[in-house]
């Protein structure tokens, strides 16, 4: 899957292939009319289906060889969300193409043409874009290439183009009774002008999308021969490992390379900014190099404070001044006079993402700038970082994206820290030849960029009928934006939105509301982890509106109910999981249902979770019964799988995962102090999907943060107690 | 010189004898397929098998691995391991993939030791293989889709 090609930027072309049976065409076609030559438009350019191709910066997303294989051009990270196989959907709707002839290709690198629509000139992958914002983009390159495919075949058989049918791979005329494959109109379709607009389908015309589709990526991830990070190996290659320093806000001061360099295999020791890099042959030789290396850091100015401590800090800023995120009516003054009044103070503890492939990255100077092999989420910024340590242009930094062994945001990183480590190793190398960073799981564990610590605060008012009249949410912790490249657009006034997001959009009706934010600044390094804001902000609002119907003496979902008459498709997730996992319906002895509801990245998730406490204590989920509304389901079996586990990475955050902090140092290193979830804590799960023909939205994060207020609420139910941490802990 | 089967080649690897199993595979004999997670026999994507039983080559010193037949995710071929094979497709269990060499090992191990594992079987037989992507439900429901159609096989047979 890493087979490098080039493309000519803001071309059309006919690109020669050599193949061992001679020369071969292939046809390159832009998704986008740009260029397009005169007197090219398709047919039916009126009306809503026609879409306006002069939106879209040209760019290049399928090519059709003459041994019939489409390849669609993959601008979007595959991570294990299914974005491969979605967006070849898309075009393979489009073009009518047979699913068994469509491969996928990575792209390279280019923020004009592979950009993320929804992020303006950059690519990249995250927020659960992938979908929504090529939804039209790839649909389109896929009806370009049809329609060029049908004037060729017009223009070959001497028919109306208006009369030949496309299916599965195969034009047809029915009355001349010809025939012929993509391959082999490929030459003469790249002849063909490429039409100004093309007619999309109508979704009752749709034959891939939303129908059960064998992921593209399954042959190669079952016999090991899919490509990763970790898997590759060049010639003369190094691998590096490196010492990374104990705190936040240490340095190297000194280190003795001797006994490290007796190690055999070990070729380089290195002082880089972030540590001291070993270089070996192999990866064993440089983390047995690594353990001989003596390092004295410099402390004086590290961070050693303990999560009790933050914690407590927290706490103190929470009376201090705060930004505004959203304030509605008069919440301080109703709250003074209300009847009833609940009060919460919750926190969450920092999470590493924990992806099975620990960080990592290959990285070569060439003639010509350099060459990175990466699972490679964040192009634009990590060609710019890159670019940045290595004195080139970021043009001059050629990405190979690779599969990533899971990310869950970790690997857009801002900063880009693992690649700009790989940089100045690859600078300070007294070899060109290439080098293969390494994080060992310590290094991924132990190397910041958490989830950060929240602390929340709640206070509420409620009427003689139970029904919130003011509602209070004040949020403390550091902001994921804040140093980075998008900081100017995602913090205003002082409120990170990303800190805020599902807090300060609640969309319960409540006529006083007020959400504010106290931002911190620690050296503990943070990042956006998936569903980011709303892994804390949906606990916080989903708990406390659970303790608002249960002071009320209200069911928990007709409480809900009431308070979301103006936002249906809330409302159409909520009722569709209730009913689907027998809401109200008697459970057996010991058992309880909790429900939540909310909406991250534009997607509408509830979950239903059937709760027992075992024996020893142990919080068992029995079963999750998810609903989910994201638009038209391109792929209702990856939607599916998105809903499951990504309700289950949630899961184990709302269980059992944290990253705690003593004098400073991280407590948790690898998987046994750092629990995730395993098999045996799997619960039963059911999702249903809402029929939509909305446009679609994604699925990767939004299942995620549902399920510790599902949980919670269900425990609260059968234990009476209230919880205010995550992960979970029952009272004893 | 560590003289290893694997896959049923012979190889002989001039390593130190305490490099881990996982090691050679990967940086000396090349075969990528068995994965690097966690180095402590903590997560088991670099499970593989030795005289077919999988066990965590990443605490295995290769010198342990003498005389004994490793099978790799690149050479595990069994009517057992198609069956996991076609289950794992046709459920599209795979998310990032990364740990799927690893669980497809330990369920091929499963199986030849228990044709018919209920839920409570696959769990303990497992729970020493996570996934981050939480494919857990699809696994317990491919391993018994392929349970099932070696049975039939075996009934047809």
């Amino acid at each position: 899957m890493n087979a490098p090609f080039r493309l000519t930027r803001r071309q059309f072309l006919i690109r020669s292939l050599s193949t061992g049976a001679g020369l071969t065409l292939a046809l390159y076609l832009p998704g986008c009319g740009r260029e397009a030559e005169s007197g090219a438009a398709g047919p039916g350019q009126a009306g809503e289906r026609v879409a306006p191709a002069a939106e879209f910066e040209p760019n290049a997303f399928v090519r059709i060889l003459p041994d019939d294989r489409v390849e669609v051009v993959m601008k979007h990270l595959e991570m294990g969300q299914g974005t491969f196989t979605g967006l070849a959907t898309l075009v393979a709707e489009e073009l009518d193409a047979d699913w068994s002839q469509i491969v996928p290709v990575p792209a390279p690198a280019d923020p004009e043409r592979y950009n993320n629509l929804q992020w303006g000139k950059l690519q990249g992958t995250g927020g659960s874009t992938a979908i929504a914002n090529a939804y039209t983009q790839m649909r389109q390159a896929g009806a370009t290439a049809r329609h060029m495919l049908v004037q060729a075949a017009a223009a070959e058989w001497g028919v109306p183009a208006a009369e030949i049918q496309v299916s599965k791979g195969m034009l047809s005329h029915a009355d001349s009774g010809r025939t012929a494959r993509f391959g082999e109109l490929a030459a003469a379709a790249a002849d063909q002008p490429v039409p100004d607009e093309v007619l999309l389908k109508e979704p009752e015309e749709f034959s891939l999308i939303g129908t059960f589709l064998p992921r593209l990526d399954n042959a190669a991830k079952l016999d090991g021969s899919a490509a990763y990070t970790q898997d590759i190996q060049l010639s003369d290659m190094r691998v590096a490992v490196v010492a990374h320093p104990p705190r936040f806000g240490a340095k190297v001061k000194g280190f003795d390379a001797a006994a490290a360099k007796q190690v055999k295999g070990v070729t380089e020791v290195l002082e880089i900014p972030t540590g001291v890099a070993v270089l070996a042959a192999d990866t064993w030789s440089a983390i047995k190099g690594r353990e001989a290396l003596q390092v004295q850091w410099d402390e004086s100015g590290a961070f050693r404070m303990s999560s009790e401590e933050i914690l407590a800090d927290y706490r103190d800023k929470a009376r201090g001044e705060a930004a505004v995120a959203r304030s509605e009516g008069d919440a301080a003054g109703v709250l003074e006079n209300a009847s009833t009044r609940l009060t919460a103070a919750m926190h969450m503890p920092y999470l590493a993402h924990a992806a099975m492939e620990p960080l990592n990255c290959v990285m070569q100077l060439t003639d010509d700038g350099c060459e990175v092999w990466n699972g490679e989420q964040f192009q634009t910024v990590d060609q710019q970082n890159v670019a940045k340590v290595l004195g080139l242009k970021p043009e001059q930094v050629k990405i190979n994206m690779l599969y990533a062994g899971g990310s869950f945001g970790r690997r857009a990183n801002p900063h880009s820290d693992y690649l700009v480590e790989t940089a100045h190793i690859v600078r300070a190398a007294q070899e060109r030849g290439p080098v293969k960073l390494v994080w060992t799981r310590e290094d991924d564990m132990l190397g910041g960029y958490y989830r950060p610590f929240y602390y929340h605060e709640l206070e509420a008012g409620l009427d003689g009928e139970g029904m919130p009249l003011a509602w209070r949410h004040r949020i403390v912790g550091q902001s994921i934006m804040a140093g980075t490249v998008m900081e100017g657009g995602m913090v205003k006034d002082g409120v990170d939105a990303t800190s805020v997001e599902g807090a300060a959009n609640l969309p319960y009706a409540i006529p006083n509301l007020e959400v504010d934010l106290v931002t911190t600044e620690l050296p503990v390094t943070v990042q956006w982890w998936r569903s980011v804001g709303s892994t804390h902000t949906a606990f916080a609002v989903e708990t406390f509106i659970d303790r608002l119907a249960r002071a009320a003496g209200r069911d928990p979902v007709d409480y809900r109910r009431g308070l979301l008459k103006d936002h249906p498709r809330h409302l159409g997730v909520l009722e569709l999981a209730a009913e689907k996992a027998g809401w109200g319906r008697p459970l057996p002895e010991g058992r309880a249902r909790g429900v939540a509801v909310h909406e991250s990245f534009n997607s509408y998730v509830a979950e239903v979770a059937e709760v027992s406490v075992g024996d020893n204590g142990r919080i068992n989920v029995e079963r999750v019964v998810i609903a989910v509304d994201c638009g038209v389901a391109v792929n209702p079996d990856n939607i599916r799988a998105q809903m499951e586990g990504g309700m289950a990475f949630g899961l184990a955050a709302a269980l059992m995962s944290e990253i705690t902090l003593e004098d400073g140092l991280v407590v948790q290193s690898n998987f046994d102090g750092y629990e995730v979830l395993a098999i045996d804590r799997m619960p039963e799960v059911e999702v249903y999907i809402v029929p939509s023909t909305e446009p679609p939205t994604g699925v990767g994060e939004p299942a995620t943060p549902v399920i510790a207020p599902a949980v919670a609420n269900a425990l609260s139910v059968l234990t009476g107690q209230d919880f205010d941490r995550l992960p979970l802990r029952l009272a004893v | 010189m560590i003289k290893l089967t694997v896959n049923g080649e012979s190889h002989s690897l001039d390593v130190d004898p305490d490099m881990p199993l996982l090691w050679a595979l990967r940086d000396v004999l090349g075969l990528t397929g068995t994965k690097y997670g966690c180095g402590i026999a903590r997560c088991g994507a670099c499970y593989v098998h030795m005289d077919g039983h999988s066990l965590p080559s990443c605490v295995t010193p290769v010198s342990a691995a003498e005389g004994k037949a490793i099978t790799t995710i690149e050479g595990v071929d069994s009517d057992t391991a198609h069956a996991v094979r076609t289950a794992w497709a046709e459920l599209n269990v795979v998310q990032c993939g990364y740990c799927q060499s690893g669980q497809i090992m330990s369920a091929i191990d499963l199986l030849g030791r228990n044709p018919d594992p209920d839920d409570a079987d696959i769990n303990d037989a497992m729970q020493g293989n996570l996934c981050r992507c939480n494919t857990y439900a699809r696994i317990r429901q491919a391993i018994r889709q392929a349970a099932a159609s070696l049975r039939a096989q075996g009934g047809e047979a």
